[in-house]
């Protein structure tokens, strides 16, 4: 690989550039002002702002830069700014959340933009190293964030667990790219692309493949590398449990949609076959483990490996369709599913923690306009109109029939219908229970504006989605170019 | 006429109930009486809004009017777009006027969350307007599932003993239906696309789409399992006795009579015209679970206790009725069904606010508490008898109309057919008069039924307009009918092309091969005199 960048490399990774800024200066003002939390908490909004701001001055670019080590294109801007406003979003409800569990912010904000940092390389990397260092520094800024609450166990039990697996499911990927690495010598992904063609299938090839497709499986929190999932989303802060369910988890799925239809499109039959069936069983294993939790944390992590099954079904379309289904559905996943863990973030007090289903019961009687909210959240993750999850999973399901996999979208909805069942029993605690425990809700300022943007952004996208449709399908095609051309092949 | 106008007519009906429903939501709770006016006037504006639909409709433009278009989602083809022919008319305006029923019907029965109430109220009359006007499949679905929710939230909060449970029952089986006839609906869109290379959820061009048999079957299929659960068919019935019972009034009385509705509206809609060759071949199983329904309906309902569960049960009874008229792909048949969907629509709905008005006084459903109530409410028991009757479908009132032009043609297609639902007719008459001997005749031998109040003027107000549909369309059926021919004339030509259009044959001398539809002729016949 020759050495050196020029200028325009570094003009294409502004907003990268901006944010790992953005990020020292969060360390240096915490230093600065050691006793006003206030301080960090804006500089990190305005970064993530600024950030967003650059992203959207590339919008419509479509180029290769740093030596064909990244991409700017549709694709990545559109799940930079996925990664961006929840990263932003996690920084509005932590302020309260960490004052509550009485923990100084500190490096926390640093770590939240670290973990958007290592994103944006994952949503842009094409080339193996690339995507792997991303996924790393974001891997490793969310083992830190999971334990952030040191004196409470189950969060010190969340981060050990999170890192064992997370670096165990690492090996296995780094495992897997090295034998991509040794059957093609190369690490970028249209090398590979071009190496493949015609070559024999054979079992190495497999191998590789397998071993991707599990060390990403770990990161989508995929059955049945989902175990670490359900004990790290409840021990750690409830924010950062939200932002590793949204965010994490679009990060990991852009750079698996981009290692497989930029890298593997000659593949296709046999990725297709193998996600499909770890789609099956994700969002059949997550919803029925759904219905048995009565910790709403926990709840709402299997509900999360349930939706990545949905979101995989785009995946497996393998289409462009399909592309831009998924990202429709993860677009519209980070609002509502925000929205849920921000209203538990809210139900824990100084003298409740919050976060069983029964902590939510009477919660209508208590504070109407959070009951109302956590309706439309619960609705959408449903898949029930007119909100933003349905017209989600009419992008998923309709890319599945288009690419003729109906019988996985038949088992996708028969899954959305059975996850009604959880989703209405929050409902029904909210609405039809009218004991309340511990002291009055109380929605902060933050908090507020977080509700607001993500039942605006529920309820729009739910009623007129065009604006999204558009832009999800102009970014799918700069990707989904690759595997069409390789299934006419 | 009206269609001259570019008045957004539809979307005003659509959206008045609506409106209303987020103006009470800026009211203060502690202000009830104002939430009952506010409530009582938007649907009263509602039902005059839907008004011209009658004046306005022109039955012999065999178009679809009222039309509004504009574009939704235009990256997947989706539109709003809406627009009426006389089926949905007739059932737009049974919707609001049901729905004043409904919300005046209410007034002193809800105390608690009196605000909510009427929000859910609202939003679901909005709902299903919706999903009758819209003409765009997908608009449609949106319009179909979200009646659910505040349905759900009508059995669930104010509902009596087993609330809860009927709630989730009825949540989750409509759903389940519904996600289903979502992949046929997807099926359908991604069929026109092949053939056409247009992606649209427009159903009038899905009523031109041949599909080829074996998708055809499976579409039928997924659209079966949506629409009978709503309708509801033996055997999907199960979640309709709970809800019912434990529905509050309103709430039953616009499941009844609207709710239901969507299911056979569904069939007649997008089943028999987009997949016509898989309806014929689905018609004899159809058929048998209609007639099981008929029959099981009324022999569950003879054995209810509970009054409102009877009622609940001959609901069952009477739309196997409808579906088996609908299946006889007659045009007889199909207007006889679409009558009898409104009179079930009147006199269920009348009958579940007679329950209602009963339950409000003595707070127990149970048969054996009442006996002689005729003499302590007579007027209550001369509405009941009416309603009763029209339920039975005596001579002069509206279900006779809708049974005899069901049973008609049903006959042509299959005697036996027309036997079992004659003698289900039969059943339905045993279980309605035992009912109403056992509260209404006889002595008082309760002695908590002595004192019991009359009809007030409120209650009576919400009976009056019911009566008099039920005499009006068991005496003058000709505007209903009329309305409905263009309608029934656009499906049979699609399902059944056996039979000729009748505005086609209007032009040419009778002819002894035009089974069954001598009925309409176009000379003035109507009234099923038989």
């Amino acid at each position: 690989m020759p050495a050196g960048f020029s200028a325009t490399d570094f003009y294409y990774i502004l907003p990268e550039l901006v944010l790992t800024a953005g990020a020292l200066l969060v360390l240096v003002v915490d230093l600065l002002f050691p006793r006003r939390d206030g301080a960090v908490f804006f500089t990190a909004l305005v970064t993530l702002a600024v950030t967003g701001g650059f992203l959207l001055s590339f919008l419509g670019v479509d180029v290769t830069v740093s030596n064909g080590l990244l991409a700017i294109d549709g694709f990545a801007i559109f799940f930079k700014s996925i990664f961006l406003l929840s990263a932003a979003v996690t920084v509005l409800m932590s302020a309260s959340y960490l004052k509550v569990e009485e923990t100084r912010p500190g490096e926390y904000y640093f770590l939240v933009l670290c973990a958007t940092l290592g994103m944006m390389f994952m949503a842009s990397g094409i080339d193996l190293i690339t995507l792997f260092i991303g996924l790393e520094t974001m891997a490793i800024a969310f083992y830190v964030l999971a334990g952030f609450l040191k004196p409470n166990r189950r969060s010190n039990e969340a981060a050990v667990k999170y890192f064992l697996l997370g670096a165990f499911s690492l090996g296995i990927l780094l495992y897997g790219m090295s034998l991509l690495y040794g059957l093609t010598g190369t690490t970028t992904l249209n090398g590979i692309a071009a190496a493949l063609v015609g070559a024999e299938r054979n079992l190495v090839l497999a191998l590789a493949l397998v071993l991707v497709a599990a060390g990403m499986g770990f990161k989508i929190a995929a059955v049945p590398f989902h175990m670490w999932a359900p004990d790290v989303y409840e021990g750690a802060p409830t924010p950062v449990t939200a932002f590793l369910s949204v965010g994490s988890k679009a990060a990991a799925f852009a750079m698996l949609a981009r290692i497989l239809f930029v890298g593997l499109p000659g593949l296709v039959d046999d990725w297709q076959l193998i996600f499909a069936l770890l789609a099956v069983v994700t969002m059949t294993v997550g919803n029925i483990a759904a219905i048995t939790q009565s910790n709403l944390k926990r709840m709402l992590a299997y509900s999360s490996i349930a939706h990545a099954g949905y979101v995989l079904i785009g995946l497996v379309a393998g289409t462009e369709r399909g592309l831009a289904a998924m990202m429709v559905y993860l677009w519209v996943y980070l609002f509502m599913q925000f929205g849920a863990f921000a209203i538990v973030t809210m139900l824990r007090r100084h003298d409740v923690v919050g976060d069983e289903l029964k902590d939510i019961s009477g919660l209508y009687f208590r504070s109407p306009l959070a009951a109302f909210a956590m309706l439309v959240f619960m609705l959408s993750l449903g898949g029930i109109p007119p909100t933003a999850g349905f017209m989600g999973k009419v992008w998923v399901f309709s890319a599945a029939i288009e690419a003729e996999w109906v019988w996985l979208a038949v088992i996708g909805v028969v899954n959305s219908a059975i996850s009604i069942f959880y989703y209405i029993r929050v409902v029904v605690f909210m609405w039809f229970k009218e004991e309340t425990i511990g002291s009055p809700v109380r929605v902060s300022p933050s908090m507020a504006v977080v509700l607001a943007v993500a039942v605006i952004g529920t309820v729009v996208f739910g009623v007129y989605p065009q604006i999204l449709f558009n832009h999800a399908q102009i970014a799918a095609e700069t990707v989904g170019a690759a595997v069409s051309t390789a299934a006419l092949r | 006429m009206s269609n001259a106008a570019n008045f957004p007519l539809l979307s005003l009906i659509l959206f008045t109930p609506l409106a209303g429903a987020v103006v009470l939501l800026f009211i203060s709770k502690q202000s009830e009486n104002l939430i009952r006016w506010i409530a009582n006037v938007t649907v009263g504006l509602g039902f005059l809004v839907s008004l011209p639909l009658w004046f306005w409709y022109d039955s012999q433009d065999p178009g679809w009017q009222f039309v509004e278009r504009h574009a939704w989602i235009p990256s997947i083809g989706a539109e709003y777009f809406l627009a009426v022919d006389g089926f949905s008319t007739l059932l737009i305006l049974l919707t609001t006027l049901m729905g004043v029923i409904a919300v005046l019907s209410s007034w002193t029965a809800i105390t608690m969350r009196v605000k909510e109430y009427y929000v859910f109220l609202l939003a679901l009359q909005s709902g299903m307007i919706g999903a009758f006007v819209a003409l765009d499949f997908l608009l449609f679905f949106l319009f179909w599932e979200v009646m659910l929710v505040p349905m759900y939230f009508l059995i669930g909060i104010w509902g009596s003993d087993n609330r809860l449970y009927s709630a989730i029952k009825f949540f989750l089986f409509t759903l389940v239906g519904s996600v289903v006839m979502l992949l046929g609906i997807l099926a359908v869109y991604f069929y026109y696309q092949s053939v056409t290379g247009i992606y649209t959820f427009d159903i009038t061009q899905f009523h031109e789409l041949n599909i080829p048999y074996n998708l055809q079957w499976w579409i039928f299929l997924a659209f079966f399992f949506g629409f009978a659960v709503k309708v509801p068919m033996f055997p999907f019935h199960t979640w309709l006795p709970d809800a019912h019972t434990d529905a509050p009034t309103a709430g039953s009385v616009i499941l009844a009579a609207v709710l239901l509705k969507m299911g056979t509206y569904g069939f007649i809609r997008f089943s028999l015209p987009i997949l016509p060759e898989a309806t014929q071949a689905f018609v004899p199983f159809v058929a048998a679970l209609s007639i099981i329904g008929i029959i099981y309906g009324a022999l569950v309902a003879m054995a209810q206790r509970d009054w409102k569960r009877l009622v609940a049960y001959s609901s069952v009874s009477h739309m196997g009725l409808v579906m088996l008229g609908m299946f006889a792909l007659t045009p007889v048949g199909i207007t006889g069904s679409i009558v009898q969907q409104l009179n079930h629509g009147i006199s269920t709905g009348a009958l579940f606010l007679i329950v209602g008005i009963v339950y409000e006084r003595r707070h127990t459903r149970l048969i054996s508490e009442y006996g002689g109530l005729s003499k302590t409410m007579p007027a209550f028991a001369a509405v009941f008898a009416i309603m009763m009757m029209s339920s039975i479908g005596l001579p002069t009132l509206n279900g006779f109309i809708g049974e005899v032009l069901i049973l008609q043609g049903v006959f042509v297609v299959n005697k036996m057919w027309a036997f079992v639902a004659a003698s289900g007719i039969v059943l339905g008459a045993a279980y309605m008069l035992w009912l109403y001997q056992r509260t209404m005749f006889g002595t008082v031998t309760n002695p908590k039924n002595e004192n019991l109040p009359d009809l007030n003027l409120r209650e009576f107000a919400t009976f009056v307009p019911l009566v008099l549909l039920a005499v009006w369309i068991g005496l003058y059926p000709k505007p209903f009918l009329d309305r409905l021919s263009t309608s029934v004339d656009r499906v049979i030509a699609r399902v059944n092309s056996d039979y000729t259009p009748r505005f086609v044959v209007a032009l040419e001398p009778p002819d002894a091969t035009e089974r069954g539809t001598t009925l309409f002729g176009n000379t003035p016949t109507h009234g099923g005199a038989p």
